[in-house]
């Protein structure tokens, strides 16, 4: 029971994380019609902005505004220099260009900092745990990241629903077109939500680093479970996005948990541990085929 | 008349034919490892074409097709596997080293693979088609990854290959032979795929879905059909690629092997019989000279690409047709759906439904 509920905050700590790219991933595609496959490099980009800050400095709100920082210049200067050339054309193109900007930002980073991962401590303050139910301890890191991220989601809603340019978002994902002949700066609004999906792709990165080895290639292993999210949630819904992101985040995190234990009991320890990791790794790409059996737009569709 | 040399079938068949010498030109030159590297083109050339039929014909942007590159190279490395354990596979299929019987199993595998995965995929459209395409691929590749039976990702060796026909799989120059000879057959098959009824519905669908909807033609079906030919070529080329390499593992399935498909085809020029062949020979030329160059030659493909994608449109192919003063083949492109009339089809048609909301 103690382990079933550390594991579900697992889940949900996974599915914050992933949200936090989800909804970046999906505003920049509902608003701008664009696929950007190199949002996986942004939150590379602030991970190891964060982790080269705090290493330097030594202070965690530094590394915090460090990798924030980094990662929404690099993401406004990618909108500026080659997004923009590709808002019409055909969605093949804009997954090569991304393709090839991952290449650049990967090999980039390895010219930078190497090979070898980068290890992160989590911050001072944030090392113990705390006692969340009687019996069941848990890192406050986590508890935190979990807290940071429900209340982006809060602040997303309120931005969105609430705010003159919450509305604009909201129009232009209903009709990109229309917005543009009222008069809307719409490049200023393009620059500003891709700014926005870098910076929360930022935070997200800078929030794993203590948690995971910051490296190489971590924005793509994220980017394609963020894809699952998204499909899940329905392209463009940042409603979507929550609920597909902790929906991903809980399975695969139980999968990843019990599916080796139950599979020891039919085969040899290192076998059944390898291949019920395999196993876990695939559960949420059978859940997103499942879901697009029965609802091909996802659980909330942003256009119906 | 007929102009010869504007047939793209002509340079084709000329291209083979020069590029059959090869291996009789390489050393008179003084550089046999170029055997290995055209092979290494043949080879990616008949995946990348595999793509095209779906990516360039049918507009289908499919994001995985690594997948049925690796399932046809997994076919050949666990037959291989299971012929030098003796044990059967799954107690029921006697293991292989005979690419008689180990290629059309991997033809197989990839196209039950692709028949699987497209009805599933098919059923949506646009970026979510990607993106699913993509998640498939990455479930293939955890799949092999966990599967330490057969090397997980260690992946497995193919030690020893009977000759085929009398012909010695280990000789470099007889491996490219049959790579190049089957190469032609497939583009052959693709060439005559785009001149059928079959070949012009999948033109229909990338130009326009909901108009083929509209003239009565159900899409799915071939939107599948091609599907599956595709992993089959894909399948087809994996099972050559173990060959070559004698070794398998589940890299030849990751998400960045699909990437680099997908840049050959454009590299090339989408939707034309030789543009795979071209763009698979510029890729890997490319990528052979920057690894000579750099160990970070990525850091400079990188922006390659994206300077290929935003400023030279159709590729080398289309850049060639321009130098040589050809009028630019005229492509009808897709009305956006909202641009096209609505009300005019027959209601509660699933394919029509789709289109008009994708």
């Amino acid at each position: 029971m103690a382990l079933l509920l550390e594991q579900l905050l697992n889940g949900v700590q996974l599915g914050v994380t992933l949200f936090l790219l989800a909804a970046g991933l999906t505003l920049v595609f509902g608003i701008m019609g664009v696929i950007n496959l190199a949002h996986g490099s942004l939150y590379m980009v602030g991970a190891y902005a964060a982790a080269v800050t705090a290493s330097a400095t030594g202070s965690a709100l530094l590394a915090l505004l460090g990798g924030l920082a980094a990662a929404a210049l690099t993401g406004m200067a990618v909108e500026y220099l080659a997004l923009r050339r590709l808002y019409a054309r055909d969605h093949l193109d804009q997954v090569l260009a991304t393709f090839g900007l991952i290449l650049f930002f990967n090999e980039g980073m390895v010219l930078l900092f190497g090979r070898q991962p980068l290890f992160v401590n989590v911050p001072d303050g944030l090392r113990g745990a705390v006692r969340v139910l009687p019996g069941i301890d848990y890192p406050v890191y986590r508890l935190l990241i979990i807290a940071v991220g429900l209340l982006v989601a809060l602040g997303l809603y309120l931005l969105i629903q609430r705010t003159r340019i919450g509305m604009l978002v909201r129009a232009g994902a209903t009709n990109r077109d229309m917005v543009r002949a009222l008069g809307v700066d719409v490049r200023l609004l393009y620059t500003l939500v891709f700014g926005l999906g870098a910076l929360l792709a930022g935070l997200a990165g800078v929030m794993a680093g203590p948690i995971l080895s910051v490296q190489v290639g971590m924005g793509e292993q994220i980017l394609i479970t963020t894809f699952v999210v998204v499909v899940i949630g329905g392209i463009g819904s940042v409603r979507g996005a929550l609920f597909g992101a902790i929906l991903v985040g809980v399975v695969d995190t139980l999968l990843r948990a019990y599916v080796p234990g139950l599979l020891r009991q039919v085969m040899a320890g290192p076998d059944a541990d390898a291949l019920g990791a395999g196993l876990a790794s695939m559960g949420v790409y059978l859940l997103m085929a499942l879901v697009l059996l029965v609802k091909p737009r996802g659980l909330f569709p942003a256009h119906a | 008349m007929h102009r010869l040399w504007r047939d793209e079938r002509f340079w084709a068949v000329l291209l083979l034919a020069l590029a059959a010498l090869v291996p009789v030109v390489a050393p008179l030159l003084g550089s046999p490892a170029t055997v290995g590297l055209a092979t290494r083109i043949a080879i990616y050339a008949i995946a990348a074409s595999s793509l095209n039929l779906i990516l360039g014909q049918g507009g289908l942007v499919s994001f995985g097709h690594a997948a049925y590159f690796g399932l046809g190279g997994y076919a050949v490395g666990i037959l291989y596997a299971h012929y030098a354990s003796g044990e059967p596979f799954l107690g029921l299929i006697p293991g292989s080293n005979d690419l008689l019987v180990t290629m059309p199993v991997a033809i197989l595998a990839g196209g039950i693979g692709a028949a699987i995965i497209g009805a599933l995929s098919l059923r949506t459209a646009g970026v979510q088609f990607i993106m699913i395409t993509l998640a498939f691929a990455q479930m293939l590749y955890f799949l092999f990854v966990s599967l330490k039976a057969y090397g997980g990702d260690d992946g497995l060796a193919i030690r020893r290959v009977v000759p085929v026909l009398g012909m010695n799989l280990r000789d470099p120059a007889t491996l490219y032979w049959i790579a190049l000879g089957l190469l032609a057959l497939w583009l052959f098959l693709m060439d005559r795929i785009g001149r059928s009824r079959f070949g012009r519905i999948l033109a229909g669908v990338r130009q326009g879905e909901r108009r083929m909807a509209a003239i009565g033609v159900r899409t799915y079906p071939y939107k599948l059909a091609a599907f599956t030919i595709a992993g089959m070529g894909a399948a087809m080329a994996g099972a050559l690629m173990v060959n070559y390499l004698r070794f398998v593992s589940p890299d030849m399935m990751h998400w960045t092997k699909s990437g680099e498909l997908m840049v050959m085809v454009i590299l090339g020029g989408l939707g034309t019989l030789l543009g795979p062949v071209v763009g698979a020979a510029a890729l890997v030329s490319l990528e052979y000279t920057l690894s000579g160059l750099t160990e970070h030659w990525q850091f400079i493909l990188g922006p390659i690409l994206l300077l290929v994608v935003l400023f030279a449109r159709g590729g080398i192919l289309g850049g060639l047709r321009r130098l040589a003063g050809r009028p630019r083949q005229h492509q009808a492109q897709p009305l956006p759906p909202e641009e096209l009339p609505s009300g005019e089809l027959p209601p509660g048609d699933p394919v029509a439904e789709r289109a008009a909301h994708g």
